[in-house]
């Protein structure tokens, strides 16, 4: 009897793996700037890395983007959810830039109602929990790993 | 960010077109029947529900999970219904009464219990659950300590009492004093929460039938409760339900026994009017 939706609480406890540690360098949440095409600026000046940011997609105290997105790079995972588009070719469809907004805040880049998280916003629900007040869900490298990762899924 | 928005919707309507055209798992067509009795797992929504038809969460899983339930010998919530029965006989408190004392036979006295709970109660001047419920017999009538909200003791209780409502038509009051709660309820219902900021219409309204990773997310009804969940390893309240799916998104839950979970109690089970109570119901 396995389940389980773990977009959950149980990555607080890991060592703090899940908590955004902010860099220096790295452009805060609400420094972030969208333009009509996206947004240009990697958040960390550097490029990401797209080996790392394939295990962050998956990963469910990370993005767990396959929570809600089938993804048929990677199979190895038995279970990638409906409730998003495929996003199989998704870089045919937009750019580096337009993929780094829709990660940062989908509800900016795509529509307000989008149930999908903002992961580099500070706009969040009401009530958060304690363990993640005033956190994003990635850190800026974690975002730019994804947004590697994603240019690399091209039809 | 306006001309942004309007600049990718041609792109993201395709794409969505796209979604809605693959596998999309509906609700299956297996007819529920416990010991003879079939019951409703698939209602025309009530009025003024923005749902068309209203399913039972049994209806969104697996045959495994669903035999289970079928079968009151398998219903491994059937220990502690037995518990709850015993419990209904045994004297408790300074008063030196049980349950049976005041309702005597509960197959008869506590028919149709479960389905019209929360219910207004004048002297409470607020809704009773059935937990309340339970609590208030047993420190004003028999002398008797509260129970928890999650003990052993009173989920047996709500089982056996809720099992004498099943195959009943879920039916709760919301007008007169009920109004405000029944607002109250569904102004939490559709309140973004936590770090992933959704609400429960997010997964339960504008996506049941569809997978959420491993999980194929159903209406979100309450029709089953206590329900047995096997992730659990045992039977659990509504309120335990709706505190475990606001930590999955990252916020902090209302304590059980709220007044805000009792709103959420109240507006769920309107949403539900019509299911059959299922009590106790098994999940995965
Ligand atoms: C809880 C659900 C959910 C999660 C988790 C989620 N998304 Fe989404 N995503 C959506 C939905 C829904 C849409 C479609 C926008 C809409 O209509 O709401 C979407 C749209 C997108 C799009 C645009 C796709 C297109 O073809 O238009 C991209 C790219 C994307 N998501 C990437 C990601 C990545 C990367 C992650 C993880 C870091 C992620 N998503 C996590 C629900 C989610
Ligand atoms: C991120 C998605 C998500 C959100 C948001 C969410 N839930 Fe759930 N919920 C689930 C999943 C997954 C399950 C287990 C499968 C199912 O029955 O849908 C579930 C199950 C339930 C059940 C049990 C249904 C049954 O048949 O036993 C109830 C009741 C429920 N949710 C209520 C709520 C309430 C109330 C809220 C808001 C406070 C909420 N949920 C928010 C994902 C969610």
């Amino acid at each position: 009897m396995r389940t389980i939706l773990k977009l959950g609480l149980a990555g607080a406890c890991l060592a703090g793996v899940a908590v955004a540690t902010a860099h220096a360098g790295d452009v805060a949440p609400m420094d972030v700037k969208f333009t009509d095409d996206g947004v240009q600026a990697s958040l960390t000046g550097a490029a990401g890395d797209a080996t790392k940011g394939r295990a962050v997609f998956s990963n469910r105290k990370l993005g767990n983007c396959l929570a809600c997105h089938v993804n048929a790079e990677q199979k190895e995972h038995s279970f990638h959810g409906e409730v998003g588009p495929p996003l199989d070719g998704v870089a045919d469809r937009y750019s580096e830039a337009e993929l780094r907004a829709i990660v940062i805040d989908s509800k900016k880049a795509l529509t307000e109602e989008t149930l999908m998280p903002g992961f580099y916003s500070l706009k969040l629900g009401a009530r958060v929990h304690k363990n993640f007040a005033d956190k994003t869900i990635l850190t800026a490298e974690q975002v730019e790993d994804v947004v590697a990762y994603l240019a690399t899924l091209k039809e | 960010m306006n001309s942004t928005t309007l600049k990718w919707a041609g792109l993201l309507t395709a794409a969505s077109v796209f979604a809605a055209g693959a596998a999309i798992a509906e609700p299956d067509n297996n007819t529920l029947v416990i010991d003879g009795q079939q019951l409703v797992t698939d209602v025309e929504a009530p009025k003024g529900s923005p749902l068309s038809r209203v399913y039972s969460g049994w209806r969104f899983r697996s045959p495994e999970t669903q035999a289970f339930e079928m079968d009151d010998f398998e219903n491994p919530a059937f220990p502690a219904v037995e518990q709850g029965e015993a419990l209904w006989n045994t004297v408790e408190g300074e008063a030196g009464k049980s349950c049976a004392t005041c309702h005597e036979d509960a197959s008869e006295t506590m028919k149709g219990v479960r389905a019209s709970m929360p219910k207004w109660n004048e002297k409470l001047g607020k809704p009773h659950t059935l937990e309340t419920q339970i609590n208030a017999c047993r420190t004003d009538n028999m002398k008797a300590e509260a129970w928890k909200w999650e003990a052993p003791n009173m989920l047996a209780m709500t089982a056996y009492v809720g099992l004498q409502s099943r195959g009943m038509p879920v039916s709760v009051k919301t007008d007169g004093p009920m109004q405000s709660w029944t607002d109250k309820g569904k102004e939490l219902y559709y309140t973004r929460v936590g770090q992933l900021d959704m609400s429960c219409a997010n997964c339960h309204e504008d996506n049941y039938g569809k997978m959420i990773r491993a999980d194929h997310l159903s209406q979100g009804q309450i029709n089953g409760f206590p329900t047995y969940r096997l992730k659990w390893g045992g039977l659990g309240s509504i309120h335990r339900r709706f505190s475990g799916c606001m930590k999955n998104i990252r916020a902090t839950p209302y304590k059980r026994g709220s007044d805000e979970f009792i709103a959420l109690e109240l507006y769920l089970a309107s949403r539900g009017a019509g299911l059959s109570v299922e009590t106790p119901a098994v999940r995965n």
